[in-house]
């Protein structure tokens, strides 16, 4: 019954989202006020519906509810709570529900919020983001439908893949999707924009809160997979250059760009045909990426073929809004008010080369992404795109970047002075240049690439430092550090945060590349081994049982130069349904690395086989996307007060269309 | 360095000029790159055994894990296993710990180098994750031929 409910509110859904499209376009050809404002609650009865089928579902999971299909495929009663829950979206049907569910509730919050929004302009974004809503509704009732009813129904289900059934993995694509949905308002903002013609700075106020949100969400989900894999898939990896990893990673890109070319676009009124495209491209490549990694194709080109209805409606869509917003962009781009001018050592100038390398970077990833899918299709040749590539590109192309990065922020806006920069940057190029011959001494020239990372890192940091202290007077008047920082606009703090991010991310990447130790052992109870500098022994293996899986459970005690430092125990878990073995790594994080244990199978005679790992400041990683989901936050949270406020003194007349090219 | 520039039509220039340069410079890293080492071929046995894979060349071999198969050295960590696509074999020879979605009769995808003896040494075992269980590109062409039906009905869903 439930179930069916679920089912009714989704079509209900789709006719809602098929009236939010239609009524609101009609009501802005006839220029009928009543009919535009009707789209605001439209949107919010598509959120209700949706809800309601997501809820619905969501029940069917928590009651187990092996009547319905997609359950028995996916869930099992013997699931802790947390893990039926997340099931709802570890599958294909409900993870197209929860996009669908969090596209809704965006449009919602557009019209919730969007009330300062011109009535005929708020109209329109939300008739794009119904449009968006009825393709998904679409494709889930006509090719993915969750409610489909088993009969009879089986006394247990399927499960949900052990390797999923993880805290981190929970949490991981609700995350990513708030992003890539997130990414879909800024699309209709920049579709709406398109169709009246006009972009002002008021309109990329408008859309910064809603780029800098989806990035947040987007850095996090990704710094949480990332986690996840490194924990869990047992041999210390965090990043593999997957297609579904870079599935997530090109949009996070287009986000980071879009970021900042609409701050240029805000402050300077430039730059504006450029931000609606990286937004349509943006967005677009979320939907790439959900499908990518929805559709089965990355599987093999052939397996693509095994659900046609799915594939060539997903092709049909993705053609539909990726096609029509660029065809949309080429005829009406041309039309819109031409930029203001800068210098080329500009704080503009500066945003555009990030903006052109970030870019650059995001197509490179599509075409290692993409190229052994065409590959195949032409001539049946299956290959894959290593890590190299990827590392080479993100070398050659992000490298000038972090370059620039320190100098950016000092640069003023229209025309800036580099010697100004350079000096107050002095101190950042000395301690970065010995940091790199530091590390190119100490081994003997053996690891360039380890000293450029690293004094790419230090250089890093402290120009965000130097700034800051810049933009303070910190070292000048510390007395008057906090009056002063006080003053500095939070989205200046933001920013300063998530550059600082970036460096303590590039740190630990090239440090635990570099210095990480492993071993591979054989280990009797009482064995000893040294990895780095620490005396790893095994303990102690003994059974334990969870509550659907049963483990082995080993204890490491750590100890450096005799003195304990940490107790780890890594299990070896096997679950019943579905019969899987998981590794579950134990680890403990010092500030200088993260001792890392894993255990393996027994040979027997207690015997066995253990992989250890010293992996020195490896959590930089996970810190540096701290700081770069608080920088975000912090910035956020800027905008939320000053939202609004110019709308009365900056909003322009719509103006004749000019037809400057 | 400090340029003035006077008017659209300079800074359009620039800009465009800029970004072409980076696009060129990706055209040939990406160029660069495919040509060399940081592409593998991803092959079934069957497709090693046509092309006459030489000795050394590194790829990807993916395929079933064939049923009895799998053992350990007697070093305590090498496994040696076969990698089957119902067709042709293929002796695998991989030092480490195993990861976790490793099982006879289930897909399996690894990379490494054959010798001259047909051995096929993998420093990596891959382990996908996904919801569906089976690693992508691991059924054989014809699935009727092998008796591992469970292998093939997990694979679609």
């Amino acid at each position: 019954m439930i179930a069916e409910l679920g089912h009714f509110s989704l079509i209900a859904a789709l006719v809602l989202s098929l009236m939010g499209l239609v009524v609101p376009s009609v009501g802005i050809r006839r220029g009928d006020t009543r009919l535009m404002a009707l789209a605001d609650p439209i949107v919010f009865s598509q959120f209700l519906l949706v809800s309601v089928a997501f809820g619905a579902l969501t029940y069917a999971y928590i009651t187990s509810d092996f009547s319905v299909l997609n359950v028995v495929a996916n869930s099992h009663t013997a699931k802790p709570m947390l893990y039926k829950i997340s099931g709802v979206w570890g599958n294909h049907e409900g993870s197209l529900m929860l996009w669908a569910l969090i596209l809704s509730l965006f449009a919602a919050a557009v019209a919730f919020r969007g009330t300062a929004l011109p009535l005929r302009f708020r109209a329109r974004v939300l008739s794009v983001q119904s449009a968006l809503l009825l393709g998904f509704l679409l494709f889930i009732i006509f090719t993915s439908n969750p409610f489909l009813r088993l009969d009879p129904a089986p006394l247990e289900g399927n499960g949900l893949n052990p390797l999923l059934q993880d805290p981190g993995l929970a949490f991981h694509p609700p995350m990513l999707y708030v992003g890539y949905v997130g990414l879909s308002v800024v699309f209709s903002f920049a579709v709406a924009a398109l169709i009246e013609g006009e972009v002002t700075p008021l309109w990329a106020r408008w859309v910064r809160p809603w780029t800098l949100a989806a990035w947040v969400f987007l850095t996090a989900g990704i710094a949480l997979g990332s986690w996840w894999a490194y924990y869990e898939l047992g041999w210390g990896g965090w990043w593999f250059w997957d297609p579904v990893e870079n599935a997530s990673f090109m949009p996070w890109l287009a986000a980071g760009a879009l970021l900042h070319s609409s701050i240029v676009v805000e402050k300077r009124d430039a730059l504006k045909s450029w931000t609606i495209l990286l937004a349509i491209v943006a967005f677009s490549l979320s939907l790439l990426g959900t499908f990518l990694v929805r559709s089965g194709v990355l599987t093999s080109v052939h397996a693509f073929a095994v659900d046609p209805d799915r594939g060539v409606f997903i092709l049909a869509f993705l053609a539909l809004v990726v096609g029509g917003s660029l065809t949309l962009f080429a005829w009406r781009a041309p039309r819109l008010s031409p930029s203001g001018l800068f210098s080329l050592v500009s704080r503009e100038s500066a945003l555009v080369l990030n903006n052109i390398l970030l870019s650059t970077f995001a197509a490179v990833v599509l075409v290692g992404t993409l190229y052994p899918l065409a590959l195949e299709a032409v001539n049946g040749n299956q290959i894959t795109v290593g890590p190299p590539f990827f590392e080479y590109a993100t070398i050659v192309l992000m490298s000038p970047l972090v370059v620039a990065l320190g100098f950016g922020p000092l640069l003023a806006w229209k025309r800036g002075r580099i010697n100004r920069a350079l000096q107050i940057l002095l101190p950042a190029v000395i301690v970065s240049l010995v940091v790199f011959w530091a590390v190119i001494w100490e081994s003997a020239g053996g690891i360039m690439m380890t000293g450029f990372g690293a004094a790419l890192a230090i250089w890093l940091m402290a120009s965000v430092l130097l700034e800051i202290n810049d933009r303070t007077g910190f070292l000048k008047k510390p007395s008057r550090f906090l009056k002063r920082a006080r003053s500095v606009p939070r989205a200046t703090w933001g920013m300063s945060f998530a550059h600082f991010g970036l460096g303590i991310i590039i740190l630990g990447i090239t440090v635990s590349e570099a210095w990480t130790e492993e071993a591979l052992r054989l280990m009797k109870l009482g064995d000893s081994h040294r990895v780095g500098a620490y005396d790893f022994t095994l303990e102690k293996v003994a059974p334990h049982a969870g509550p659907n899986y049963t483990a082995v459970r080993a204890e490491f005690l750590v100890e450096k130069n005799g003195q304990f430092v940490a107790r780890l125990s890594p299990e070896d878990r096997v679950y019943a349904d579905p019969p899987m073995n998981t590794t579950e790594a134990g680890i403990y994080s010092l500030f200088v690395g993260d001792l890392y244990a894993v255990i393996g199978e027994s040979t027997g005679k207690g015997v066995w086989s253990v992989r250890l790992y010293f992996k020195p400041f490896i959590s930089g990683l996970w810190l540096g996307s701290a700081f770069m989901v608080v920088g975000g936050l912090i910035s956020l949270s800027d905008r939320r007060q000053r939202i609004g406020v110019p709308a009365g003194r900056r909003r322009r007349q719509a103006q004749p269309l000019t037809t400057e090219a | 360095m400090a340029g003035g520039l006077k008017t659209r039509k300079q800074q359009r220039l620039v800009v465009v000029g800029t970004a072409l340069t980076a696009l060129i410079g990706a055209v040939l890293l990406i160029l660069f790159a495919l040509g060399g080492d940081s592409l593998s071929l991803f092959m079934q046995p069957s497709t090693v055994v046509e092309k006459k894979i030489a000795p050394g060349q590194r790829f990807r071999l993916g395929g079933l894990v064939k049923d009895g198969s799998f053992k350990r050295l007697d070093d305590g960590l090498t496994y040696a296993f076969a990698v089957t696509d119902c067709a042709v074999d293929i002796r695998v020879h991989y030092r480490g710990i195993m990861p976790d979605l490793f099982r006879e009769g289930q897909g399996v995808v690894t990379e490494g180098r054959l010798d001259e003896t047909g051995l096929f040494t993998a420093d990596t075992v891959l382990a996908k994750h996904d919801e569906n269980y089976a690693a992508p590109g691991t059924m054989p062409k014809n699935p009727e031929a092998c008796e591992h039906p469970e292998a093939a009905t997990e694979a679609v869903s």
